[in-house]
């Protein structure tokens, strides 16, 4: 906060006086700020907030009934559609689900392009993020700047898979198709333009003293009420508290590669932001390392009763035709059980839990969305602070609706 | 897989503190489900939280069986340490005439929005907890959209009057 | 409203087609959306506005977040049977001449959610002007709508009336559903009218007046 604290009455005759001098102001589902779907009923004396309801429900997609009557290929390309920013990291979390209750070992190049294309999905999040986080907080350049270099993460994720917001490129058992070629030159070509990118943006906005005092003290939460409320992410890591699922429970091969976990102490909206703009530094080393790893290898694990054959295969030989007509028609039984599989996707812990009875559709699919864990800390961060700083922190969160309502 | 052992003992201390708060556990694909009778659930969590510091409760979700099992429903909590960085999973299973169980939202603030949506998605009362109303259906709806005998399509096409 | 089309009417035609395309054009080169975006369509519809693909060029220069403001809603996401009274409520709210725009799957059919959560088309709330497939749609294809949609503006007529149903869905209207003034001709008719189908006039059925 600025100068001006000192000539304010103190906050809390405010927060104690009755409700007829309160406002109750509905921001309401469609608006510009609110990333997405969400209403905010606010309870306002004058511009403070008393009291900030969230009401969700407004994206419901019913998608976790829909998992349970299509088959486990199938339900990939619903998991595109949840966190519609971090394609790529849904459909991790899901195929990493599946393969945890077959059991199936991944090959070497599969994961490394698995690892490869999750960091590069999490840079193109977080640039959706900067830029709306700016827009919303007035900085409108910085948009178009973030998705310039967003357009080229998702030429190369186009490349790869045909999709650009909607790959479904992993594939229980590997990929969906081998990378096609010129692609490392493309993703080299990327790699050497984003940092000369960055610096741009951290001119456009990290030095700028007017950002600085609209995100400073803004937003506050501590390290235990922030495990307390379940954040994680750069929420958490922006209170102080030392947690990267990618160091610490780590899956498709990430503690071979070499990155810090970037943490702030203040918990506050600027803390969460230099964290992501940090990320995006350290996402971009581990890129460069996943490429230069990227060997000619298989794609798809070993079992044929699960993982579609190669194309030519399936037209030379009858085992492969009979595999492929079985898995696309039937699909393949997963042996009964449950597990429960957390990643680190960009806006924090993305975790599926998928129940299997032993039959083609799973029993129960459960994800467990990063986004609403967040939300539930807003009224938490955002009482006591004016309307306009209610707009930064919901940036700062990084919520996306579809993750939120599922 | 991976390596159970640590959270085996973790088991062990739960029956040492009180036998019969493991009802039955599982250990599979390098994870452990720990059965709670419900009356026991909130004084398990307390012990797991604040004495084995499991002070993270990644997810509370539910399950439903099928209408023609007993008991129908599950609830499950996935617990989390941000210090040792091991999960646990505790599960409760609740009869479709007696959908109760006690709330933790006392003890991880966490646990307010995933039990209303359990409340939403599946009929489990948690008693006690502050504000138990839907959550992401409409707050009209009727019936509970996760039940297995809830169809896909719902029950009416939809229409604005 | 009503005063414009009703002098409109009493001119005569070569005035009128030459006010027609002066108006047609005017509107078409600035139509500016509401945003309404919902879901993953929405995240198309602002790589559509950013620097890449410039929907500014066509004229949408700047999204209105206040519908009062706006000529054109897309509809970019699923809509969700909560929201859709959200959605009629807006749709309500923009001023005429409004259009709406439907993008990508989900809110021109339902998508790939065939569910108990999902309004199975958006035009089953409000008049579509133009569908846009896709899921989501590129951005060029949604640059493509907003040109269909161009073209559809400049078929318009001034004479075209806005503000009341035309006769023949007048026709339609059941006696006893909406508030009618004393005096006027709807009255007698609804007095003596027979129960009918009621359907609501999309715009797609609007005909010249003349």
């Amino acid at each position: 906060m600025s100068v001006l604290e000192e000539n304010l009455p103190n906050q809390d005759e405010f927060l104690d006086q009755s409700l007829e001098s309160q406002m109750t102001l509905s921001m309401g589902p469609q608006h510009p700020s609110t990333h997405g779907v969400l209403r905010l009923d606010l309870r306002l004396d004058g511009e403070l907030v008393v009291k900030a309801i969230p009401d969700i429900g407004y994206l419901h997609t019913g998608m976790e009934k829909l998992f349970e009557y299509k088959k486990y290929q199938q339900g990939i390309v619903i998991t595109d559609r949840m966190d519609y920013l971090n394609p790529l990291g849904n459909n991790l979390a899901y195929v990493m689900a599946a393969e945890k209750l077959l059991g199936l070992e991944i090959p070497e190049r599969a994961q490394v392009i698995r690892v490869m294309f999750c960091e590069l999905q999490r840079i193109a999040s977080h640039m959706v993020w900067l830029g709306t986080h700016a827009l919303d907080i007035g900085a409108m350049s910085a948009f178009f700047y973030c998705f310039r270099q967003r357009e080229k993460i998702l030429n190369l994720i186009e490349a790869a898979s045909g999709g650009r917001m909607t790959p479904s490129y992993f594939r229980i058992g590997g990929l969906m198709m081998d990378l096609p070629a010129g692609f490392e030159r493309r993703c080299n070509q990327f790699l050497e333009d984003f940092p000369a990118a960055l610096d741009m943006l951290n001119t456009l906005v990290t030095g700028n003293t007017i950002w600085q005092s609209r995100t400073q003290g803004i937003g506050l939460i501590s390290a235990e009420e922030a495990i307390d409320w379940g954040l994680t992410g750069p929420c958490l890591r922006g209170s102080g508290v030392d947690l990267d699922l990618r160091r610490d429970n780590p899956y498709t091969g990430y503690e071979t590669y070499d990155f810090n976990v970037c943490i702030e102490q203040d918990g506050d909206v600027w803390a969460r932001f230099l964290v992501r703009m940090r990320e995006l530094r350290e996402s971009w080393k581990i890129v460069t390392q996943a490429v230069a790893r990227l060997k000619p290898g298989p794609i798809k694990a070993d079992a044929p009763k699960v993982v579609l054959p190669d194309r030519d295969d399936m037209r030379k030989h009858m085992d492969s035709l009979i595999h492929h007509f079985l898995i696309v028609a039937e699909g393949f039984n997963i042996p009964e059980g449950e597990v429960y599989m957390p990643i680190e996707g960009s806006k924090g812990e993305l975790g599926v839990y998928m129940k299997s009875d032993g039959g083609p559709k799973p029993s129960r699919v459960h994800v467990r969305g990063p986004s609403f864990i967040n939300l539930q800390a807003l009224p938490v961060m955002s009482e006591g602070e004016m309307v306009a700083d209610v707009v930064a922190i919901i940036g700062s969160l990084d919520i996306v609706l579809g993750e939120i309502d599922r | 897989m991976a390596d159970t052992t640590v959270l085996l003992e973790y088991v062990e201390k739960l029956k040492a503190q009180n036998a019969a708060w493991v009802a039955d556990f599982k250990d599979a694909r390098g994870e452990v489900s720990v059965y709670v009778p419900r009356e026991f659930v909130g004084d398990a969590c307390r012990f797991l939280k604040f004495e084995q510091n499991f002070d993270m409760l990644a997810d509370l979700c539910g399950t439903d069986r099928g209408p023609e099992e007993d008991p129908r429903f599950e609830v499950l909590y996935h617990l989390f340490s941000t210090t040792h960085h091991n999960r646990i999973r505790l599960k409760v299973l609740l009869s479709e005439d007696a959908p109760n169980v006690e709330t933790v939202t006392s003890i991880w603030k966490t646990a307010d929005w995933h039990e209303r949506e359990t409340y939403d998605m599946f009929g489990v009362i948690f008693d006690g907890h502050p504000d138990l109303r839907r959550i992401l259906l409409p707050s009209d709806f009727d019936g509970h959209a996760l039940r297995k005998d809830y169809p896909l399509r719902g029950y009416e096409p939809y229409s604005l009057s | 409203m009503g005063l414009e089309n009703t002098l409109f009417e009493s001119l005569p035609d070569v005035i009128t087609v030459k006010l027609d395309a002066v108006v047609n054009w005017a509107r078409k080169s600035s139509l500016w959306p509401a945003t309404f975006g919902l879901a993953c369509c929405a995240i198309e519809m602002m790589n559509t506005v950013s620097s890449r693909n410039d929907l500014s060029r066509f004229g949408a220069e700047t999204f209105r977040a206040s519908p009062r403001q706006a000529d054109v809603m897309i509809v970019s996401g699923r809509v969700s049977r909560k929201m859709a009274p959200v959605l009629r409520r807006i749709y309500d709210q923009m001023p005429e001449p409004k259009w709406v725009i439907s993008m990508g799957a989900c809110a021109t059919s339902g998508g790939v959610f065939d569910n108990y959560a999902i309004v199975q088309g958006v035009d089953k709330i409000v008049p579509v002007d133009v569908y846009v497939p896709g899921c989501p749609p590129r951005p060029e294809m949604l640059v493509h709508a907003i040109m269909m949609l161009q073209e559809k503006v400049m078929k318009e007529s001034v004479k075209d009336r806005r503000d009341t149903y035309e006769e023949e869905s007048r026709q339609s209207i059941v006696p006893g559903t909406l508030p009618v003034t004393e005096g006027t001709a709807l009255e007698e008719k609804s007095k003596t009218a027979t129960s009918r189908p009621y359907t609501i006039p999309s715009r797609h059925e609007r005909r010249r007046s003349s």
